[in-house]
């Protein structure tokens, strides 16, 4: 597909969630072994589109997501591809377990998709937010986790784990007006980082919303003469090594992530570096294992330090310790 | 398919009891789920004496009828059934039921060239995934039935519910459900424990509701040849059943829900089960 700076603004402006939508009705005459369910979040997961031009290819599951699960591993069992989608922490967490038969245990190609997770609700406070989801799915044996760094991000995963044979869970992060960090087309593949900055000082590895934030960061440190390299690794499971292997001589490696710092994208980085001969010193940047105070995001990045200013500040405090 | 004489599902029934025997006497002093095996053992009778549609040679054959074990702790009693219709051998059941690395544990791992279609265990989810397979089979114009078999103490669980509202609102009237309904669960009583008017239920909820006894091969045959021609909404069949059927000193008594015979008790089972001790 052509992705042009319209295109781009587009989907910038509708978000991660009704980008993900908005592309399922696109790519629908070429997915042929697609079925849609959503637990009662059609509009949220930016579905309506899709719906009205196939109606045959969508069940709405109600607020039943445990049994959404179990009803995608059946079709995926007879040769579908189901797509479903629900806040990140009921389409995680509430259905542990049917994920770990369903999607871990028998392997089915079912894709979860978590809209809003991290902090994207912001005031809505804690119930809704998503950040020990990328936890649980890492647990889950064979499960690939997408955490796309903007819109035109998903434009890219939503086809590329539909090509994928395998469950999946697609982590879609952020709000509406999301910022862009990649303005043109590019080449993406489930597994393999994309450095979007050199700097030959710091290694920041960030995904989701962190990549655009450790950008802005890399630009304010750069200002101070340090220079970052940043990487989007928007795989967090099957990790990049090779990436992290290309970064294990940096003398500070940093991961920055918008979910729990325990057993999240840190925590990935850091298992694969002390079994190997050359372990860097590592900051690992996220929500801080707390249920942090409902607020605005922007409000919310600011106090948890995720937005640019923090992360450049406590970079440089870690360089001067 | 097979079709069989009532006599002759009556023969596959004992059969698959006196499998189920052998193959935990095989287990030795490993403990294991005896009670609702037996419980079930002429429910899967009908089914794969008469009503499923399976080929044993083409065991992946889209159109084949399913059998969704949602009870996985009770897979024994699906092993022997698989064992005696020939999805797997005697041999294969006794160097893998229970055995280091063998494909039979104690619950059920998915293995549709043996005629297991579901890994099992965590109580609740059949019906669910039974939901996903009819949809499937809806949608590729393929007329055939899903069953499934639950305990009644699984009922407890909130996602079976879940998947009863929803079958009814996607009318999958190629599902049938049989709630082996023994009346006991591990620790004790359903009555006691958590009771539920299943029949009440799942009628308010809209399906098609038979009762059935769940020993009479006659009933259960009746009720199946009903449940496989109802048209719009699911049926269950509620089959009152025995735990630990068939074998005196198991029957009604939970500490066969989970246990391991004796040489005495093995022989005295063996020898209830050839009587037709029914």
């Amino acid at each position: 597909m052509e992705i042009n700076k319209v295109k781009v603004r587009t989907w910038s402006m509708l978000g991660e969630r009704r980008t993900f939508g908005t592309m399922m009705d696109v790519y629908a005459p070429e997915m042929d072994k697609v079925f849609v369910m959503s637990g009662d979040l059609l509009t949220s997961s930016g579905l309506d589109r899709f719906v009205r031009n196939n109606p045959d290819k969508f069940l709405s599951a109600g607020i039943s997501e445990q049994n959404m699960v179990g009803i995608a591993s059946g079709l995926a069992a007879n040769g579908y591809k189901p797509f479903i989608t629900s806040f990140s922490p009921f389409i995680t967490g509430r259905v542990y377990d049917q994920v770990r038969m369903h999607l871990g245990y028998m392997h089915h190609d079912v894709k979860l998709v978590g809209l809003a997770a991290g902090i994207g609700v912001g005031i809505q406070g804690n119930s809704h937010f998503g950040l020990d989801d990328v936890a649980l799915m890492r647990a889950v044996p064979g499960m690939v986790i997408v955490e796309p760094a903007d819109c035109t991000e998903v434009v890219k995963a939503v086809k590329a784990i539909y090509d994928y044979d395998g469950p999946v869970y697609l982590r879609l992060i952020g709000e509406a007006g999301a910022p862009v960090v990649n303005h043109a087309d590019y080449d993406f593949e489930i597994g393999k980082a994309i450095t979007l900055r050199e700097g030959k000082d710091v290694a920041i590895v960030a995904a989701g919303t962190m990549v655009y934030q450790s950008l802005e960061a890399a630009k304010l440190l750069a200002e101070n003469g340090i220079e970052c390299k940043v990487i989007n690794m928007h795989t967090i499971k099957p990790i990049d090594t090779v990436t992290l292997d290309a970064i294990a001589d940096y003398k500070l490696v940093v991961a920055i992530e918008e979910a729990n710092v325990v057993g999240g994208l840190g925590s990935a980085m850091a298992e694969y570096y002390v079994q190997q001969a050359k372990c860097p010193k590592m900051m690992i940047m996220g929500v801080n294992d707390c249920f942090p105070k409902a607020g605005k995001y922007n409000y919310m990045l600011r106090e948890l330090e995720l937005d640019a200013e923090g992360i450049a500040k406590r970079i440089e405090e870690k360089l001067n310790e | 398919m097979t079709i069989m004489s009532i006599e002759e599902i009556k023969d596959l029934s004992s059969r698959i009891r006196r499998t189920i025997i052998e193959a935990a006497h095989d287990a030795g002093n490993q403990g294991v789920h005896i009670g609702g095996a037996l419980s079930m053992a002429d429910i899967l009778a009908v089914l794969y004496g008469e009503f499923m549609n399976y080929d044993i040679h083409n065991p992946l054959d889209e159109s084949r009828d399913r059998l969704v074990l949602s009870k996985g702790h009770d897979c024994l009693g699906l092993y022997a059934a698989l064992a005696e219709v020939g999805f797997i051998t005697k041999q294969e059941l006794k160097d893998n039921y229970l055995q280091d690395g063998g494909f039979l544990p104690t619950h059920p791992v998915k293995c549709v060239e043996k005629g297991i279609e579901c890994s099992s265990g965590s109580l609740g989810m059949g019906l669910g995934f039974a939901i996903g397979e009819a949809l499937a089979m809806k949608m590729k114009k393929i007329d055939n039935h899903i069953f499934v078999i639950m305990g009644d103490g699984e009922c407890d669980e909130g996602s079976g519910w879940e998947a009863f509202i929803a079958a009814k609102q996607y009318k999958l009237d190629n599902i049938v459900l049989f709630i082996d309904k023994n009346g006991l669960q591990s620790d004790g009583a359903v009555a006691d424990i958590m009771p539920i008017n299943l029949a009440g239920a799942l009628r308010e909820l809209g399906w098609h509701v038979i009762e059935a006894n769940g020993h009479n091969v006659e009933d259960l045959y009746k009720a199946t040849r009903q449940a496989v021609s109802n048209t719009d909404a699911p049926t269950v069949i509620i089959a009152e059943t025995v735990k630990g059927k068939g074998v005196s000193f198991m029957e009604n008594n939970n500490a066969w829900h989970h246990g391991h015979l004796s040489e005495e008790q093995y022989e005295q089972a063996i020898k209830e089960i050839s009587d037709g001790n029914q």
